[in-house]
């Protein structure tokens, strides 16, 4: 049997973090093939009910990625979104999910590197705390 | 104060500056009382208040009964504490105006959980419930028992800090301020330094005995959406399955829901028939609040609910560097 690979689900805002995913293809950047991109309008669309969804349904991670503080094409999408993904995170760890289950970042249009980097440190997070058990249908 | 609190509701109908009060009146069984209305002073003599008095009738402001602040009826209303919080909560989310509500304080000393009462009573059946200063009597047949009051309150009443209104009109004897500091979240703490597989574990224990009846849904004067996620089933979000996935999303997303808007007046908590621990989701949502944004829920009338607002340069621990 081949070895388990994580799958994840990267929510990516369209204006910053998408783009940078596109940079990271155009520039021919090598990363991790587990990331599967669902592209949303802003991070501030991100219901944690998406996140939670995704976990259910065998996702073994969730990546979270909008605009840096400051620069949402939606003036302070990212910024409610910030709110919520600090309640989010200390309350499904305060249930037993493991803490890099579910992560956040910011990235820009320009980071390409940066967006490989960040899937090739989610996917590694996620490797080592193996495949998703707490919260998962059927399990 | 019983006297008191009817002349009270009494005075303020019959000079015409409320079309209707809600308050409790004694219910049917012993250990319950129960929402009462009351449009004219002749049926003021109905009114109670006492430790059974659990509800937190600001959620008549809300849900299916948005009817009352629609019409803008003036209405009195008697609250506890925490109710006090829900109402002042509700009109910062413009549920209701200020000038509508005449707002009655009454002096709390917290409320029962009459499952706390029926293991005292060992599974017999309590006929009889009466309350004298910290000290319960309950009666049943061939058996009385005398309890002090504080082995018998909600959870919620025995972490609650302020347990009087501070926003009021009228207040039935004399409002005790804002007791002050002390840690209400040491349980809490105690619970994070488990281990996760602890916490899982106990969350399992606790979470799967949900029926998905929502009554702590039904119960919340924060919970008023006209179709809630759990109802809605196109697209459906969530499985309404009582298999411990589900049951645990639910409760997840509802405390995010009230994040930053639960009172913690504890209702979901006595209203749940299967005696789950409600409250620690809801108090380590409350705690984040606190701690992060600074905000104290139903406290300042011109506050904005803290998950609706934002600081540019608020700590971002959380986010990969």
């Amino acid at each position: 049997m081949s070895e388990w690979q994580p799958k994840i689900l990267a929510i990516l805002c369209n204006w910053c973090s998408y783009a940078g995913a596109d940079l990271a293809g155009v520039s021919r950047m090598q990363y991790p093939p587990n990331v599967r991109v669902v592209r949303i309008p802003c991070s501030g669309r991100v219901d944690p009910l998406m996140i939670l969804k995704g976990l259910q349904s065998g996702f073994d991670g969730v990546l979270v990625s909008g605009c840096h503080p400051g620069d949402c094409h939606y003036i302070s999408g990212n910024f409610v979104a910030r709110r919520r993904f600090a309640v989010l995170k200390p309350l499904l760890e305060f249930v037993g999910v493991e803490p890099d289950r579910v992560q956040f970042s910011w990235i820009s249009a320009g980071e390409g590197e940066r967006f490989a980097q960040v899937v090739t440190k989610v996917t590694e997070d996620i490797r080592k705390i193996g495949p998703a058990k707490r919260l998962v249908k059927g399990a | 104060m019983v006297n008191e609190l009817r002349e009270a509701a009494g005075k303020l109908l019959d000079d015409g500056k409320v079309d209707l009060v809600i308050g409790w009146a004694k219910g049917s069984l012993p250990l319950a009382s129960t929402p009462v209305f009351i449009s004219s002073s002749d049926e003021a003599d109905q009114l109670v208040f006492d430790s059974t008095c659990g509800n937190n009738l600001t959620v008549y402001f809300t849900k299916d009964n948005k009817k009352i602040s629609r019409d803008r009826k003036k209405v009195g209303i008697f609250v506890k504490g925490c109710d006090s919080r829900s109402l002042v909560l509700n009109i910062t989310e413009k549920q209701l105006k200020r000038e509508d509500v005449t707002i009655i304080g009454v002096p709390c000393s917290g409320v029962i959980d009459t499952r706390k009462v029926r293991r005292k009573a060992e599974g017999r059946e309590v006929l009889e419930y009466s309350q004298d200063g910290d000290t319960v009597t309950i009666k049943g047949k061939e058996f009385e028992l005398s309890v002090p009051l504080e082995e018998l309150l909600s959870n919620a009443c025995l972490s609650c800090l302020r347990k009087d209104a501070e926003e009021y009109d009228l207040f039935i004897g004399e409002p005790r301020k804002f007791s002050g500091e002390s840690d209400p979240y040491s349980d809490i703490e105690e619970y994070e330094n488990l281990s996760a597989d602890e916490r899982w574990e106990r969350m399992n224990e606790e979470y799967s005995k949900c029926i998905r009846c929502y009554a702590c849904r039904n119960v919340c004067p924060s919970c008023y959406c006209n179709v809630c996620f759990v109802d809605q089933n196109d697209p459906q979000w969530i499985g309404k399955t009582p298999e411990i996935t589900d049951t645990m999303i639910f409760h997840i997303i509802r405390n995010l829901h009230i994040a930053g808007r639960c009172v913690e007046c504890g209702a979901c908590e006595r209203a749940c028939p299967m005696d789950i621990r409600l409250l620690y989701l809801n108090r380590k949502v409350a705690k984040e609040v606190r701690e992060r944004f600074g905000s104290d829920t139903g406290t300042d009338l011109d506050q904005k609910p803290a998950m609706a607002d934002f600081r540019e340069d608020e700590n971002q621990d959380f986010i990969m560097g």
